[in-house]
């Protein structure tokens, strides 16, 4: 066996764990969260969302069948640090080309091994997501732990400019990133519709679904203006997931509130956010977030349940949206806020945006009743909290890049259409 | 949706007796969903003939038959207590044979009686392979390439297409029974005769093999809305070729990406949709091609499975409940997810741990049958292990094995075939990981490995890094030892032993040294979801890291010690006596604690105990979670030889141990101690010696004289046990027996023979004895007990001879200190009652005592031993009269083991018994043998041949069979003695005596009873090939002078169509009594 590097993770209240290094050497801060996915620990590594993050594997075995480039899901690693309890050196796929540590180290990106994840993961369900450092240079917990509380963390920081294009390029045409040949899934011969998509730290899977679906995407930066995105004459505006808090990126929906009712909009994750923030909801900071590929979402409209990949610490305060309008929630009253109420009834809420009209609350996450998707009745606009392009995760949401599609041909019952089975 | 209310009554069908492919994991499935359709408020009838499993108990269902699980009978069922909806997918194979056969014949449409869970078209679509394959190709999905065949010329035709390797599948086979992987002609042409006679429809598939791909199964649920959900992957290390259910598995899958799983759950799903299971479990196999990712459907079960079990085990997600919610309307949303409380069961849950689950074989018993893993299912257990690695866990299933080892070598007990070590590695076989292990170990590379057995090289990289532990051990002392190697070589799975073995030190010091080092086991909880939601289900498992999470006691704990994987000796009816002392002192106020490792039991279901301890069975391992939990009492004797042989560790490590202590049951063990207490009780017992040396044993023999009964010391199940009538032979088995049990001596009995055999169950407290059941076998003396039949009450005993043995049992029980169980064997042979053998501990026997006569003996015993008196528990009288005859019969496994021979002799051969009841003793037999779908012709021909000893016996038997009209056919000298007698008989020849003989006549279907009783010892004789030709044929077969008797008496109450039907609650039930007085141990002891 090779001498193993020491490695250390400290967190801002002074738990740490030592293990054994994984990754590139150094040294880095970053929020520290957990995921429960089984598999993807590929997309989840180069999912853009993770930028500021240190990320957390339950699963035990990592890397068990290495990387490869087909399941790339950006143009590299954006999380901070990678915390596993085992991290496989031999990778056994017919599709691997790489093994995880090779890849950390060359994508420099500090990874521990080691640890007892499972009280890791415990200790942040309890006490919330928090700031950690993870070093191969710093091996004294008190020095360590000091550097966690003293860095930035992620309330309030725009990390979108971070991990977004700065030039608008077109899927499927060019290399857009300039480092890898990457797998764009099937395109269409002949699009029915061309959609614009921000890029706030889009995954590749979202644009490779739109393609499928039947799309021509341009991609843009978020910080294209509302007439730049009107002159390219698109059909639909795709806003994407994205890292950090989102009531620090205002440029973004406020350019939304610009466009919205004068073309569809479709939002995931982050563009959830947006979409929400746009329509005057408030965010808040969920205690240690949604990440895994296994949680329930129920879609109101048709009452059943998808198992949804999901990725995001914060979330959207329905209600705050807006006063309750009984008359179009199938005359029922119950709180906008009480989810649970909600769901058990079988009624769906709308509420009363001042500037946009109704918002329907379409989507709700049965493990802790929280918001997962809204649509717009008077603009056409819907988004998810979750994500439907999985990778990593089920493809029990695909349907909503055809209702995405159905929106664009003008159908209002968009949103009830069957589920797709994958 | 809300529960069906148009349902009132449903009638749930179990699995029948414990058979190779389908164990107790039925017992658990039918349990949960009994359990749960009776809290949901419907009436559960149950229809189940195997009187050893918890859900037969009467307080899982309304309605409780312990009946064969035959269409003649459900139908009796159905017809008297009339249900609206039947649920066929709890009961394995058997159950849904029988569901089809109910619809197809429609007496379910007769009686309006709806299938919920599965309708007959979706089991079609998902059993018949030709309907499957249309249904995937409409779904886009591949299966091997492959066609049908009736006859071997078929198979012929498609081989020369095809080419070999080819896999031979009959059709609607049980476990793979009558399959196999052909790889020339002369095999095809055997495999597919077998496969079409073994095939209900005489069919089977010839198919592209895929041996050496990658194997995986998905357990999927669907419910009414079109929810579904993956419950778990499962990985199986062997690659195809080793049936799954012989295969070591790994859950969750690791060597897949997510692309790649989710095409599998995508695939999953759509089959589910495709075939149509709307509500319920399923599971789906595929076959990887490692080269290349080729993904192709290799099966899909629409029922709960052993693997359904499995992924419960390992998820701590209930399927088998879910599914019979699922059935009668729920969806997934509505049904919460027992485990975290707070959210859905509509999820998938995710692991931080991993799961291995290794095969139990049990090739010592069945000598001369091929050992080779193939597609046709051979183990007869498993052990399950959770650690938080691959090596973790994997070193853990192999020390719960109950086979020896210690774990995956390394244990000084490793031997190799040197002249044939790579085909150790090529060939699948039982002892392959060891193989494995070794080559590693001796330096070959993990390709070159992967090369000879197709193992996936990311599993033997994991087993290299374990013996690159064991290497780094080899190199030190235990006192060199630092803490971070101690842990290590923990966290890599090995046990203290191993490391005692390692180290030239021994258990005891490696745990004192790794104690001092501060290397303590930590216990996780499996909880569904990876620690993203609170648990408060305490289910555990044992690790290696840094938090511990055992929650803090609320009442004075006691912990149960299971009976580990099932073998042939040790099955469910231990596992049924755990589960029921867990609950009886759970309802007199103790926190259970259960320590298993067999997935299949109720005894490791989350909700059976308070709180549960997923570990092997070993000292260590048991001692860790005695100093987490500090129980008040351990329960040694509930589970078998396992636990027992624990005892006196425990006791000397300072344990408390519950009821009869170990020098009581070490004194019951020791025969020479044990003669003295009998003498002093004058109580007579076959004479007997203890020999430690061949030359001891013959000494022995000339004392006492042939011929005689040979056995190791501390065995169950008869292991290594024979009757000798001559010195070579028992010299050879004295060498055997030394193998068999190293520490202890073979002892040595004066065989009593054609003395009539006779259990007792009873329990002492100490200053009383209760007697359960006095059970009169059928087969005489010499038998073994466990697969013999026997009846309750006696039928050819006389009362007093009874009460003579009712004293015996109070006065050895007093004697020896029993205070709980214990069970006896007695012979009778000319008005002498012999004392044969004493276990003061729970028999085999107590679950059919239970079930027979109404009073749960485990119950009663677990009590007991926690300081009640039997006094004060209201038990009823023990000479009352029953009301009826019980009979259980065994069920032998010989069909699976071709070449190993079928007679019966004390070593114990059979998995699983019956039980059949009725108002009269043939008709109960008769019963007994139809559950075990041991046929009982009604006409036709028996063909008769019997040793001289049996020849007077027979002349009665053979003139009942002709008064009910057979034909008797029969060989020259057995002919004679019946001509003698006056009775009609056709001469056959025996098989080499020339052609046609006996086994053409049997080929030919021109027999349909045969009653052979063995010549003395011989093997390759015509007793042999006739007995083996019978299991060939499915002719019913019968080796015991006994037991034609009994047969023969039960075709006559067949022909008089006197079989009815009855349940247990018709019955008078003990109901367990509140405690008259505290137990001791409640008091005193806080809350810790």
């Amino acid at each position: 066996m090779t001498e193993a590097r020491r490695a250390l993770l400290a967190l801002e209240d002074g738990t740490h764990f030592f293990g054994v290094a994984c990754g590139a050497e150094g040294e880095a801060d970053g929020e520290l969260c957990f995921n429960t996915s089984l598999s993807g620990y590929q997309e989840i590594l180069s999912d853009p969302s993770y930028a500021g993050q240190i990320v957390t594997m339950t699963m035990p075995h990592i890397g068990n069948y290495g990387v490869n480039g087909a399941d790339m899901e950006s143009r590299g690693v954006f999380a901070r640090g990678f915390v596993v309890r085992e991290m496989c050196r031999r990778p056994s796929s017919w599709r691997s080309e790489q093994s995880v540590p090779d890849f950390l180290a060359k994508q420099g990106v500090v990874g521990i091994e080691g640890v007892d994840t499972r009280r890791l993961t415990r200790h942040l369900r309890e006490r919330g997501a928090m700031r950690a450092v993870i070093s191969t240079l710093d091996l004294d917990p008190a020095s360590l732990s000091a550097k966690a509380a003293a860095s930035p963390g992620l309330v309030g920081r725009d990390l979108v400019r971070e991990v977004a294009v700065p030039e608008a390029y077109v899927w499927g045409s060019e290399d857009p990133t300039g480092c890898l040949p990457i797998d764009t899934g099937v395109l269409p011969v002949e699009a029915r519709h061309h959609v614009v998509a921000f890029d706030s730290g889009i995954k590749f899977n979202i644009l490779r679904r739109l393609s499928d679906a039947g799309c021509s995407v341009t991609v843009v930066p978020p910080t294209t203006s509302a007439d730049e995105i009107l002159a390219m004459s698109a059909d639909g505006v795709f806003l994407a997931n994205g890292p950090g808090d989102p009531s620090a990126v205002g440029y973004l929906h406020g350019t939304l509130g610009e466009l919205l009712g004068k073309v569809p909009v479709f939002g995931i994750c982050l563009g959830h956010q947006m979409l929400s923030l746009a329509l005057g909801a408030k965010t808040y900071k969920l205690k240690y977030g949604h990440r895994g590929g296994n949680h329930p979402v129920m879609n109101l409209l048709t009452r059943r349940v998808e198992i949804s990949s999901q990725n995001h610490g914060f979330c959207v305060d329905f209600a705050s949206i807006g006063e309750l309008d009984p008359p179009n929630a199938g005359g029922v009253a119950h709180d906008p806020a009480d989810l649970e109420a909600w769901v058990t009834s079988g009624a769906v809420p709308v509420v009363i945006s001042p500037r946009f009209g109704r918002v329907q609350l379409t989507h709700v996450n049965l493990n802790d009743m929280t918001v997962e998707g809204i649509r717009c009745l008077d603009v056409p606009a819907f988004s998810v909290q979750y994500h439907p392009e999985a990778a990593p995760g089920p493809h029990d949401s695909r349907y909503l890049f055809s209702a995405f599609m159905a929106l664009m041909d003008g159908s209002t019952d968009y949103l009830s259409g069957s589920r797709a089975g994958g | 949706m809300p529960r069906r209310d148009d349902i009132k009554t449903i009638l749930v069908i179990g699995s029948g007796p414990i058979i190779i492919g389908q164990a107790c994991e039925f017992d658990y499935s039918g349990a949960q969903a009994c359990k749960v359709l009776r809290e949901d408020g419907y009436r559960v009838v149950l229809v189940n003939s195997n009187p050893a499993t918890i859900m037969t108990d009467p307080e899982f269902a309304d309605r409780t038959y312990v009946e064969p699980v035959t269409p003649e009978f459900v139908e009796k069922v159905i017809a008297r207590e009339r249900p609206d909806a039947l649920l066929p997918t709890l009961g394995g194979q058997t159950g849904l044979n029988c569901a089809v056969a109910l619809a197809e014949s429609g007496v379910l449409d007769r009686y309006g009686v709806e299938m919920i869970g599965a309708t007959l078209e979706v089991i079609r679509k998902g059993e018949d392979r030709r309907l499957f394959a249309e249904a995937m190709a409409r779904i886009g999905l591949e299966v091997p390439r492959g066609a049908y065949a009736y006859k071997v010329a078929d198979a012929e035709a498609i081989a020369s297409d095809m080419g070999f390797p080819l896999v031979i599948r009959p059709s609607f086979t049980m476990g793979g029974a009558g399959g196999g992987i052909v790889y020339n002609i002369d095999e095809l042409r055997e495999q597919v005769s077998h496969g079409v006679a073994l095939s209900p429809v005489s069919e089977v598939l010839v198919e592209e093999s895929v041996i050496g791909w990658k194997e995986y199964e998905m357990e999927v649920m669907r419910d009414v809305n079109d929810n579904a959900v993956i419950v778990c992957s499962i990985e199986n290390v062997d690659a195809m070729g080793v049936h799954t259910g012989d295969s070591i598995t790994v859950a969750p899958a690791q060597t897949l990406t997510d692309r790649e799983y989710q095409t599998m759950r995508d695939a999953s799903l759509a089959i589910l949709r495709e075939i149509g299971v709307t509500t319920g479990g399923s599971n789906v196999q595929f076959a990887v091609n490692p080269l290349d990712g080729r993904m192709v459907v290799i099966e899909m079960n629409p029922r709960v499975s052993r693997s359904s079990a499995l992924a419960s085990k390992a998820t701590g997600f209930p399927i088998a409940k879910i599914a019979a919610k699922l059935a009668v309307g729920y969806t997934l949303d509505e049904i919460s997810n027992d485990i975290t409380k707070v959210t859905p069961a509509c999820f998938e849950p995710s692991i931080d741990y991993t799961v291995v689950k290794v095969p139990r074989w049990a090739f010592e018993k069945f000598k001369g049958t091929d050992t080779t893993l193939t597609t046709r299912m051979k183990s007869v257990g498993e052990a399950m292990a959770i650690g938080r690695t691959f090596p973790e866990a994997l070193g853990k299933a192999f020390r719960s094995l109950e086979n020896g080892r210690r774990g995956l070598g390394a244990d000084g007990h490793d031997t190799f075939d040197e002249l044939k070590f790579d085909r150790g590695l090529t060939v699948p076989n039982e002892n392959r990981m060891f193989y494995i292990a070794d080559a590693l170990w001796r330096g070959r590379s993990v390709e070159e490995v992967a090369g000879l057995t197709r193992i996936d090289p990311w599993f033997l990289d994991h087993v290299k890094s374990i013996v690159e532990v064991e290497g780094m051990v080899r190199t030190v002392s235990l006192e060199e030892m630092d803490e971070g190697l101690m842990r290590k070589a923990k966290q890599h799975g090995l046990s203290d032993p191993q490391l005692g073995y390692l180290t030239g030190t021994d258990e005891v010091r490696v745990r004192a040294r790794r104690l001092d080092l501060g290397v303590k086991a930590t216990f996780k909880s499996v909880d569904t979801c990876a620690g993203e939601f609170l648990a408060t289900t305490p289910y555990y498992y044992k690790t290696y890291e840094e938090e511990d999470e055992v929650a803090p006691a609320t009442r004075p704990r006691v912990m149960i010690l299971g009976a580990g994987p099932n073998r042939i000796g040790q099955g469910i009816e231990f596992d049924y006596c755990c589960v029921h002392a867990s609950y009886a002192l759970h309802d007199a106020g103790f926190e259970t604690v259960m320590v298993n490792c067999n997935p299949e039991t109720v005894s490791t279901d989350y909700d059976t105990s308070d709180r549960l301890y997923f570990e092997p069975l070993t000292f260590e391992d048991v001692m860790d979670i005695v100093d987490a939990e500090k129980p008040v009492g351990v329960l040694v004797t509930f589970g078998g030889q396992t636990p027992l042989k624990l005892a006196r560790a425990l006791e000397n490590a300072g344990v408390p141990i519950l009821g009869t202590k170990p020098e009581a049951i070490d004194l019951a063990e020791d025969r020479e101690r044990f003669a003295e207490v009998l003498d002093r009780l004058g109580i007579a017992y076959p004479a007997a010696g203890t020999a430690r040396s061949a030359s001891e044993a013959v000494e022995v023999a000339a004392r006492i004289g042939y011929p005689l009964l040979v056995r190791p010391s501390y065995v169950l199940g008869g292991r290594g046990m024979v009757i000798a009538y001559n010195e070579e032979y028992m010299l050879k088995h004295v060498a055997d027996a030394v193998v068999v049990s190293p520490d202890h001596p073979v002892l040595l009995d004066r065989f009593l023979e054609g003395a009539i055999e006779v259990d007792v169950d009873a329990v002492c407290d100490g200053v009383d004895v209760y007697i359960g059941g006095v059970m009169e076998h059928i087969e005489e003396a010499g038998i073994h007990s466990g697969d013999s039949a026997c009846c309750i009450p006696h039928f050819t005993l006389g009362d007093a001879t009874v009460e003579e043995i009712r004293g015996y049992t109070r006065r050895i029980a007093m004697e020896i200190g029993c205070h709980g169980l214990i069970n006896i064997q007695f012979a009778v042979k000319d008005a002498t009652v012999y004392v044969l053998e004493v276990n003061p501990r729970a028999s085999r026997t107590v679950p059919f005592v239970s079930k027979a006569t109404g009073v749960p003996l485990a119950k009663v015993a677990a009590r007991v031993m926690a300081g009640e008196l039997l006094a004060d528990l209201a038990l009823p009288d023990e000479r009352r009269d029953l009301g009826r005859f019980c009979v259980k019969e065994a069920v032998m496994p010989f069909g699976r083991f071709p070449g190993a021979d079928s007679v019966l002799g004390p070593e114990m051969k059979s998995t699983g018994e019956v039980m059949g009841s009725a108002a009269d003793f043939p008709a109960a037999y008769a019963k007994s043998q139809l559950a075990i779908d041991y046929s009982l012709p009604h006409e036709g021909t028996a063909f008769v041949s019997v040793c001289d000893g049996d020849k007077r016996a027979l002349v009665g038997v053979a003139r009942h069979l002709n008064q009910l009209g057979f034909r008797l056919l029969s060989t020259r000298g057995t002919a004679k003695a019946l001509r003698a007698a006056g009775i009609p008989v056709t001469e056959v020849l025996k098989v080499h005596e020339g052609r046609p003989n006996i086994v053409d006549a049997m080929t030919n279907d021109e027999v349909q009873i045969v009653i052979n009783t063995p010549f003395g010892r011989e093997t390759r004789s015509d007793g042999y090939q006739i007995r083996a030709a019978a299991i060939r044929h499915g002719i019913t077969n019968i080796t015991t002078m006994e037991a034609a008797q009994a047969a023969v008496q039960a075709i006559e109450a067949i022909k008089e169509m006197r079989l009815d039907v009855s349940a247990l609650q018709d019955y008078p039930q003990w109901v367990p009594p509140a405690p008259v007085r505290r137990s001791p141990l409640l008091e005193g002891e806080a809350s810790a």
